[in-house]
């Protein structure tokens, strides 16, 4: 089978500074692929790459065989890869219909009387929301109002709603509670049982665990490894992500937290 | 890109209703409008003038607030699209004087007919307008700086070109220009004798409906809005970000075409000084009205309604019998209080999170 995307060897320099070199993996229909790594290890270059945000330097990205390159965040899109960024995913003083629809609004009419089909648009808001556990009760209500998780749901809702093939999530769950990072967990889940392939980025293992069927952990802008999830257990993933210095002190933290 | 939504194949949270959320009033959705301080506003300036000059409202006396008001308002209305999506255009108000000036020089000197002028001025108005927008999303400047040596070049220019063509620092004689009569019936006329109401009370309004609808209704305004409230957000869901900000641009530049042809064809002539000053005014009127300096909020109603008290204020004063230098301390207190209620509403709007 040809996988949805295959990422071979990309890396990418800004001038003379190597922010990301020789990364290697695969990302499947129906498969959650986790991209792990501490700050600057290269995260975010990685999925702006994916995403449109820049262009590669060297190294094959595969969209379904294909060879691909993306100029713009639009080309990636209509390629089928929505990408939720942490913070940037939403417009915080629009309304959350107008937000869940922006850039895709549907219309009626034609000519200069073409118009957003609004009470269509707030209705299928309601219901994608509504599939994600949230009720809305104002459509009109601003996104920021809701809290961060509603607010990463809105933009997860939307991209699964658009009929993404992938959907990259940047740190989705980095900024929210334990209960909400639940949520957007079964989120990511359910965009996986539905056939989307999902790229999900996060420094936190035990969020990617018990979603992921790949892991690769990044460091320093290079790839220390890629496992599926046969091949690697989760303290041993944990271990990889922390380095061994720091190892006691985080397994005793950890102790406590699990 | 395929629309159908995915069906969930496990069971998706309970929808339980939160507790903690209070039914949204009718009042905190008054309070969400960006319009509300400045109908206020132009609520009590009215009430205040009534009470001050008689004449403030017979029909006669509308006519001439209302006249004010619309040449001013046209502008605020573009202006307040422009700051919705997230820019400044300083050189609007000296545009209203470049375009009058390149009409009437077209018209008298290069003798054009004036139908023939009116279109020309908007194209030299939509290529200015690009020129400003290019430079502004190219180089990343902010749209203050940008427009700032944009008016000062025009401004330049206005003085420069019209001393050099006519040797004095006017443009006349355009009443003798072929089709001055016709072109003078659509864009500078009066109607409803013997009060004499502007022919530009209706552009006006005309163009506050068109904005709203745009605005409210269309793919572009909700652009607008995603593009002056959150430009990465906006771009990262694939609005063309930089089409949406240099077609404001274009769109205010040719506003002030407008306005210019309006004042030209009014008066006969253009004065070379023409519009220097007035795009403090726009800004005022537009930000009175409720748009954030910051971009991403704001109606095009509310700067109609932010011209109206402008409007109010400069012939309510006179009216009044009073020193019209008052209206500049006036202004002033408009333009603090509007921001200051500004504020809070948009605290109140954002709910408890700033």
């Amino acid at each position: 089978m040809t996988p949805l995307l295959e990422v071979k060897g990309i890396g990418k320099y800004f001038g003379n500074v190597i922010a990301l070199k020789d990364v290697s993996t695969v990302v499947n229909s129906g498969q959650v692929t986790c991209v792990l790594g501490d700050n600057g290890a290269g995260k975010s270059t990685f999925i702006k790459i994916l995403s449109g945000v820049h262009e590669h330097s060297e190294g094959e990205l595969l969209l379904e065989g294909q060879p691909t390159r993306f100029r713009s965040p639009r080309e990636a899109k209509e390629a089928g890869i929505a990408t939720v960024f942490q913070d940037l995913a939403t417009v915080p003083l629009m309304a959350i219909w107008r937000n869940f629809f922006l850039g895709s609004e549907p219309t009626v009419g034609a000519g200069p009387l073409r118009r957003i089909d609004i009470k269509k648009a707030k209705s299928i808001m309601r219901e994608e929301m509504a599939k994600m556990g949230i009720d809305v009760r104002d459509p009109d209500q601003m996104v920021g109002t809701l809290s961060g998780g509603e607010r990463q749901a809105v933009a997860i809702a939307r991209a699964v709603y658009f009929g993404a093939k992938m959907l990259i999530l940047d740190e989705p769950t980095s900024a929210l509670g334990v209960k909400q990072s639940g949520v957007v967990l079964r989120y990511i889940v359910q965009a996986r049982n539905h056939g989307l392939g999902v790229i999900f980025i996060t420094h936190n293992p035990h969020h990617a665990y018990p979603v992921g069927d790949r892991f690769v952990v990044l460091n320093r802008g290079k790839m220390l490894g890629a496992w599926d999830k046969g091949g690697i257990s989760r303290d041993e993933l944990v271990k990889m992500m922390a380095g061994g210095a720091e190892l006691e002190q985080l397994t005793h933290e950890l102790e406590r937290v699990t | 890109m395929s629309t159908t939504a995915l069906q969930p194949t496990s069971e998706p949270p309970p929808t339980a209703v939160d507790e903690r959320l209070a039914k949204v009033s009718f009042l905190t959705k008054l309070l969400q409008r960006p319009e509300l301080g400045a109908m206020i506003g132009a609520g009590v300036v009215l009430i205040f003038f009534a009470v001050t000059a008689e004449q403030f409202l017979t029909l006669s006396g509308i006519a001439r607030w209302t006249d004010v008001a619309s040449t001013l308002g046209i502008m605020a209305v573009a202006v307040a699209l422009l700051m919705i999506g997230g820019e400044f255009d300083l050189s609007a108000g000296v545009m209203t004087g470049s375009c009058g000036l390149l009409m009437g020089i077209l018209a008298t000197e290069v003798g054009m007919s004036i139908w023939l002028a009116i279109p020309l001025t908007f194209v030299f108005a939509a290529a200015v307008g690009f020129l400003n927008g290019t430079v502004v999303v190219r180089t990343g400047l902010p749209s203050f700086i940008v427009t700032l040596a944009t008016l000062f070049v025009l401004q330049g220019i206005n003085l420069g070109v019209t001393k050099a063509i006519t040797g004095t620092v006017r443009v006349g004689g355009l009443r003798d220009a072929a089709g001055f009569e016709s072109a003078q019936r659509i864009f500078a006329s009066d109607f409803w004798a013997p009060h004499n109401f502007r022919i530009s009370l209706v552009w006006w309004i005309v163009i506050i409906a068109l904005a709203t609808w745009v605005l409210s209704r269309t793919r572009v305004g909700n652009w607008i809005f995603g593009v002056g409230g959150e430009k990465i957000a906006a771009r990262n869901v694939g609005v063309p970000v930089n089409r949406v900000k240099v077609g404001l641009f274009m769109m205010t530049s040719m506003a002030a075409a407008l306005v210019g042809i309006m004042i030209a064809l009014r008066l006969g002539s253009v004065q070379a000084g023409q519009g220097i000053g007035e795009e403090f005014n726009y800004i005022i009127a537009a930000v009175a009205g409720g748009c954030l300096l910051t971009g991403g909020f704001g109606s095009a109603i509310g700067a109609a309604m932010g011209a109206l008290i402008i409007g109010m204020t400069f012939i309510g004063i006179q009216f009044s019998g009073w020193n019209t230098d008052w209206r500049f301390l006036f202004l002033g207190v408009i333009l603090l209080a509007a921001v200051l209620v500004n504020t809070y509403v948009r605290r109140r709007a954002e709910g408890a999170r700033s």
